[in-house]
């Protein structure tokens, strides 16, 4: 019995379990973000919601608070935390949301 | 889930781990099935991680601890202390985390047996887990404050936990003389949310103004600096001029004792008697952490900054006011970064793979008056131990920038305790 429900551990890891937790395992500071940038709808706020918009436009927006082209109260301060390969994984996976 | 389960259980993990180290396989595929984590505590932190962890992998069995079936939020309570909104509006409830399939038990957790890895509940059951989150808060530290008691707090309220205290603070102000003296006792770091109190005194203030408009405000500080010192202080001026007055530790802030019975506070440089006193204590870490084994001689909790992993206490992750997080203040905003952070890692490490390193961010907005809003932000990574400052990021709000800049903030604050307590509640 044991040997039998260890065998289907492992199948189990190899057929399916490694990649649905890889993706849904946001990548490091993507999470924090909906905090103050809603990930279901909330009416009427004036932050935006970012799940689902265009990476490329995340990114534009990120680095324009990073270095100071786009002016903000908050973010400009944020952006500063993150590098170029950070955002981008971070925009990445934000356009990927629902 | 009963002790005989558990037992079976453990026994054949054991078994399976041998079996797949053999093959070079990772253990975990089959514990993911039907790992079981535990989460203590049902505020921003401990709802926030049993929701993410359900999201991360829904087959986790997840179980919220907590024994109020209503949540009373701490941020934005200074505006119900002001008269500016009602208790009503702070409160949230569990039925949408249970709906999402998270079971939330009702009840206390009243010992954690970390060795046998199970939490004992007041009803005298148990719960058996895998991995245990705790995000028990704070504790008030009575004992650190002579005078100060749970008898003594009816009369000289905290309001640090918000719900009754809250309202007595602000039936105390409502009653109070035009003319009377309001004094609010503030404790040495670490404590909860940092600005809070200085948000409190403007608040506070805004209503003295405009109802009662000869009194005075005292911050009596065991502290020479605190959060936006200088943002507070600029709108200490320019709001509520020849109103408050802030005494520093060095000015002989720290109150030593208080008698209740007078209403006074006691320092060594001499003894205020208020009309309403505000008295905030020392605190710690919530008392459950203690039984995990989980807190250090500071009363905190110290944890590894990847995986919030408890560095006394394995399998045991901690986040929140009750962690020792290094450059991370001690906010809501803090507790749900940290809640999803611990979540991705608390999955990963049942999957049996080793967690990526977090980034986390916090935000605080202080109100200094209606439309009138500034905010302190950070983003933390691990280094030695704990989470440093990212350095060249992060701060506070400018200090010279047009009311404008400072409407939009507050504007901003109203967004995000309407968001995050979508996110974790609604």
């Amino acid at each position: 019995m044991k040997a039998f429900c260890v065998a289907i551990g492992i199948a189990t890891a190899v057929a399916w379990s490694s990649p649905l937790l890889a993706a849904s395992i946001p990548p490091p500071g993507a999470a924090a973000c909906s905090g103050c940038h809603a990930a279901g709808t909330v009416p009427a706020s004036p932050v935006s919601r970012l799940y689902g918009r265009d990476a490329g436009d995340i990114m534009t927006a990120m680095t324009g608070f990073r270095d100071g082209s786009l002016p903000a109260t908050v973010m400009t301060r944020i952006a500063k935390g993150f590098s170029d390969d950070e955002l981008r994984a971070i925009a990445a996976w934000l356009a990927a949301q629902k | 889930m009963g002790i005989n389960h558990r037992m079976s259980r453990r026994e054949f993990v054991g078994a399976g781990a041998a079996t797949v180290t053999a093959l070079a396989f990772p253990l975990p595929a089959f514990a993911q099935a039907a790992a079981r984590v535990v989460v203590i505590g049902g505020g921003f932190g401990g709802a926030s991680c049993a929701r993410a962890l359900k999201q991360i992998e829904p087959k986790l069995q997840v179980t919220l601890v907590e024994p109020n079936r209503t949540f009373t939020a701490c941020p934005f309570s200074n505006n119900v202390i002001a008269g500016l909104r009602s208790l009503e509006e702070q409160q949230f409830g569990y039925d949408k985390i249970a709906a999402g399939g998270v079971t939330v038990a009702a009840q206390a957790a009243t010992a954690i047996d970390a060795k046998a890895r199970t939490v004992g509940l007041a009803d005298g059951t148990s719960l058996a887990y895998d991995r245990l989150v705790l995000s028990p808060g704070v504790d008030l530290r009575f004992e650190a404050l002579p005078g100060y008691d749970e008898a003594a707090a009816a009369k000289m309220p905290h309001a640090w936990k918000a719900g009754e205290q809250t309202l007595l603070l602000r039936k105390q102000l409502e009653a109070m003389d035009d003319g009377g003296l309001v004094v609010i006792a503030v404790p040495a770091n670490p404590f909860r949310c940092p600005p809070g109190p200085y948000e409190r005194a403007c608040l506070i203030a805004h209503y003295l103004k405009t109802k009662k408009p000869r009194s005075k405000l005292i911050i009596l500080d065991a502290k020479d600096t605190f959060s936006k010192q200088r943002l507070f202080q600029n709108a200490w001026k320019e709001l509520y001029p020849g109103m408050i007055e802030w005494v520093s530790l060095s000015q002989g802030g720290k109150v030593n004792s208080v008698d209740p019975a007078t209403n006074t506070l006691i320092t060594d440089f001499g003894n205020h008697t208020a009309q309403v006193a505000n008295v905030i204590p020392p605190q710690r870490a919530g008392r459950i952490a203690t039984s995990a084994g989980a807190t250090d001689n500071t009363g905190w909790c110290a944890i590894d900054p990847v995986t919030f992993e408890s560095k006394s206490a394995p399998n045991i992750h901690v986040i929140g006011d009750a962690c020792i997080a290094g450059s991370m203040p001690k906010s809501a905003f803090s507790a749900n970064s940290q809640a999803k952070a611990c979540a991705s890692a608390v999955a990963t490490l049942i999957a049996g793979r080793t967690p990526e390193a977090p980034k986390l961010i916090n935000t605080c907005y202080s109100l200094a008056a209606p439309g009138y809003g500034f905010s302190v932000a950070g983003v933390y990574q691990p280094k030695n131990g704990l989470f440093a400052d990212v350095e060249g990021a992060g701060g506070v709000s400018p200090a010279d920038v047009p009311r404008d800049f400072r409407a939009r903030e507050a504007d901003y604050a109203n967004s995000w305790f309407a968001t995050i307590t979508a996110e974790v509640f609604g």
